[in-house]
């Protein structure tokens, strides 16, 4: 009877992106684990050239953005999409030709950039002919989600729920990036020049690098956290007021910042105080959202005890409220000029990528699991063995860098008591060693929870399945 | 905007799901255009159009008064030679150090070396001159670079023997004990002429290409390209590179280039 009240979801297509996105994770940790080995003890390079440190790194960003973010955005946007508006997606076989050219290029993109082809820009390497392919994909993903949305019965739902105005945001920003950052002359298939150059390109490319955060990695995951916190917590969103000024504050304000990379640079210097200024603000509508999903658990505070995957949710929040405070502080122009070029944004990115967008995903993906399989987790005490890894993983590396970042950027501006230069370069590098080998721990603890959520995963489903045959043959 | 009068607009976005892009598109632009858009037009993004006062240019002799002087030319005993001299002024990069910068590049080295020197006083003691605009303005794309594991390269031109750099990117421990970096040995094998799954490296197309987006090489430079890097290997090529890094302009120390 059921199924007759309940609209039929697609829900084939949101597992085969659900656990696709959880293999790269394994598989993205793990080079960034070896990647930040490389760092600590150079011979694991083996002079293999595929494997060297510049090209490991970049294999290592795109994975996890990309492969994992890139996954893990498409199921829940499918997922939220289709519950939010009561109907199944506007096209499920366009939903399905988009997952197989999404694996297909990501596969691509890796051996590519592994043989060193690449645009070098910083968090979009991929040559132009994977370049333009994505982009058709994620056309093919805003068109789906779109129509999907814009088909809905407005008797029923006559309002668009707050998750999916912000994976608009995420959907519209990321196409609006993507083209103006890619614009290149091709001059053969494996090469292509960036059509900007000097101060321009540079602009361009860190208005592309923010926003890849604050949309890639930002507005689509808090489009994740506006629907699975809820659901998970039991409780609706503690401020639907909260949530309008978070989105417009967040799509007007967030564009801004990418100017703030490039302080003290020969970028002229009223692009980068803009950037610096707008910056400091963006902590209110950042806090306020971090808020609106915390302050959704007040009275139901005792379930973080028992909820372990509700204990995902909130600590992601945690991390994404600290980083969200990090990043203004370290836009302010007097800390920017200790911090820039060192270790401590290697440090800011991570505790925003595995605290917020990695912990936040991983609550997602649990509580989809189970919906999907329609089933019980096979172990809910891995889940919790699988929290402490990823936290104490993250807050190890974070820490390292911290150290390693400021110690670098107060060495290189030492002076002795003669008024020269107190250290070499090399004496910096020399001090990194230790918190270089820090990092690489933290690195491996959260692979390693990665590793066992996948397995507790794959159990789960083996679990569900044997569980449907029995029920077929009984 | 929207956020001013959320009774009306916001309601109806929130029904009007083509209305909600739009108004998305729009909050998401505004930053663009007022950041971006000025830098393509406004005098001193770069230093040396930037004007004084009475309207004359500040730093003209930053960029290379080319003339009809050659570039790069093969003198009577068969080596390539330049009619510029380090200090001239900033010019296009030559085929062979533009085949260097896309060795550079296929090994992502600005992900650990940064080229653009910030005006502070251990930096100049460390590096030089802070770096200007004007330095990159024919880096298709920019090699600023956003983190220092290994030290800034924007003045490495010069500063070591062509021997130095061989012997450190074919083992960077040997020359620094404590260095991270990773060895390079494969550069000093391959050549340079070969592009990836030994295609040809056609640095035709490529300086044609950076003519079209602006770099003013002739069509002399363009028709000799292939030709000037015949016989070298990667090494050769990324050496070169470097080599002529923060090498093209002669920088005042008593004057403000920028404010």
């Amino acid at each position: 009877m059921d199924t007759v009240v309940k609209p039929q979801y697609n829900d084939g297509v949101v597992k085969a992106f659900t656990l696709a996105a959880i293999v790269f994770l394994v598989l993205g940790t793990f080079f960034g684990t070896y990647a930040a080995s490389e760092l600590a003890w150079p011979f694991l390079n083996f002079d293999t050239a595929e494997i060297t440190f510049g090209r490991l790194r970049v294999i290592h960003t795109n994975t996890v953005i990309y492969a994992f973010g890139g996954n893990v955005l498409m199921a829940t946007a499918f997922y939220i999409v289709q519950r939010t508006n009561g109907r199944p997606l506007y096209s499920n076989k366009l939903a399905w030709v988009q997952f197989f050219a999404f694996q297909i290029g990501l596969l691509l993109a890796v051996i590519s950039l592994a043989l060193g082809m690449s645009q070098v820009k910083e968090y979009h390497e991929l040559e132009w002919p994977l370049d333009i392919a994505v982009a058709i994909v994620w056309l093919l993903f805003t068109f789906n989600f779109t129509m999907t949305i814009a088909e809905r019965d407005k008797q029923k739902v006559p309002h668009i729920y707050v998750a999916n105005w912000f994976f608009f945001g995420l959907l519209i920003m990321v196409t609006y990036l993507w083209v103006l950052n890619g614009l290149s002359v091709p001059v053969s298939l494996f090469r292509s020049y960036s059509m900007f150059s000097g101060v321009q390109d540079a602009m361009i490319q860190w208005w592309w690098g923010h926003n890849a955060v604050g949309f890639f990695l930002t507005a689509g995951f808090l489009g994740i956290m506006y629907y699975f916190v809820p659901k998970q917590a039991q409780r609706p969103i503690y401020s639907y007021r909260l949530s309008v000024v978070h989105f417009w504050a967040l799509m007007f304000g967030y564009v801004w910042l990418g100017a703030h990379h490039l302080q003290y640079t020969a970028l002229p210097d009223w692009v980068g105080s803009l950037g610096a200024v707008i910056s400091l603000a963006m902590i209110i509508p950042s806090w306020g959202g971090a808020l609106n999903g915390m302050l959704t658990l007040s009275g139901a505070w005792d379930r973080l005890r028992t909820d372990y995957i509700l204990r995902f949710l909130i600590m992601s929040l945690a991390f994404y409220a600290m980083s969200t405070f990090e990043g203004p502080v370290m836009a302010a122009k007097s800390v920017n000029a200790l911090s820039h070029y060192t270790d401590w944004t290697v440090g800011h990115v991570h505790s925003g990528a595995l605290g917020w967008v990695a912990m936040v995903s991983i609550g997602a993906v649990y509580h989809m699991t189970m919906k999907l399989w329609k089933t019980e987790m096979y172990s809910m005490s891995l889940i919790n063995f699988h929290f402490w890894l990823a936290t104490i993983g993250t807050v190890f590396y974070i820490v390292a860098m911290w150290v390693s970042g400021i110690m670098q950027g107060l060495m290189w501006r030492a002076y002795d008591d003669y008024g020269t230069l107190a250290y070499t370069f090399a004496e910096s590098v020399a001090a990194m060693h230790p918190y270089y080998v820090m990092r690489a721990i933290g690195g491996m603890l959260f692979a390693t929870g990665a590793a066992v959520m996948l397995f507790n995963m794959v159990m789960t489903i083996r679990m569900a399945n044997a569980r449907q045959t029995q029920l077929a043959h009984a | 905007m929207a956020v001013q009068k959320p009774k009306n607009l916001q309601e109806w976005m929130e029904q009007n799901v083509f209305a909600l892009m739009f108004g998305t598109a729009l909050a998401v632009s505004v930053a663009t255009i007022v950041e971006i858009v000025p830098l393509f037009y406004l005098d001193d993004t770069y230093e040396h159009t930037a004007k004084d006062e009475s309207g004359n240019l500040k730093s003209p002799e930053l960029l290379w008064n080319r003339g009809d002087k050659r570039l790069f030319y093969k003198d009577e005993s068969g080596n390539w030679v330049s009619d510029w001299k380090a200090g001239d002024g900033v010019r296009p990069f030559t085929p062979l150090e533009l085949a260097g910068k896309d060795i550079f590049m296929r090994e992502h080295c600005m992900y650990c070396h940064s080229q653009m020197i910030r005006p502070f006083r251990d930096e100049r003691e460390r590096y030089g001159h802070y770096s200007l605009g004007t330095e990159s303005i024919y880096d298709h794309p920019f090699q600023w670079g956003s983190k220092r594991t290994g030290p800034d390269l924007a003045r490495v031109g010069g500063k070591y023997s062509n021997e130095w750099h061989f012997m450190h990117l074919k083992r960077p421990q040997d020359l620094v004990p404590e260095s991270v970096m990773p060895a390079y040995p494969w550069l000093a094998e391959n050549s340079i002429e070969n592009d990836f799954f030994n295609t040809k490296r056609d640095m035709k197309a490529r300086l044609e290409a950076m003519r079209l987006m602006g770099v003013p090489y002739t069509q002399e430079d363009i028709d000799n390209a292939d030709e000037a890097i015949k016989g070298y290997t990667e090494m050769d090529a990324v050496i070169a590179y470097m080599q002529v890094l923060g090498t093209m302009v002669k920088l005042d120390d008593n004057k403000v280039y920028r404010e």
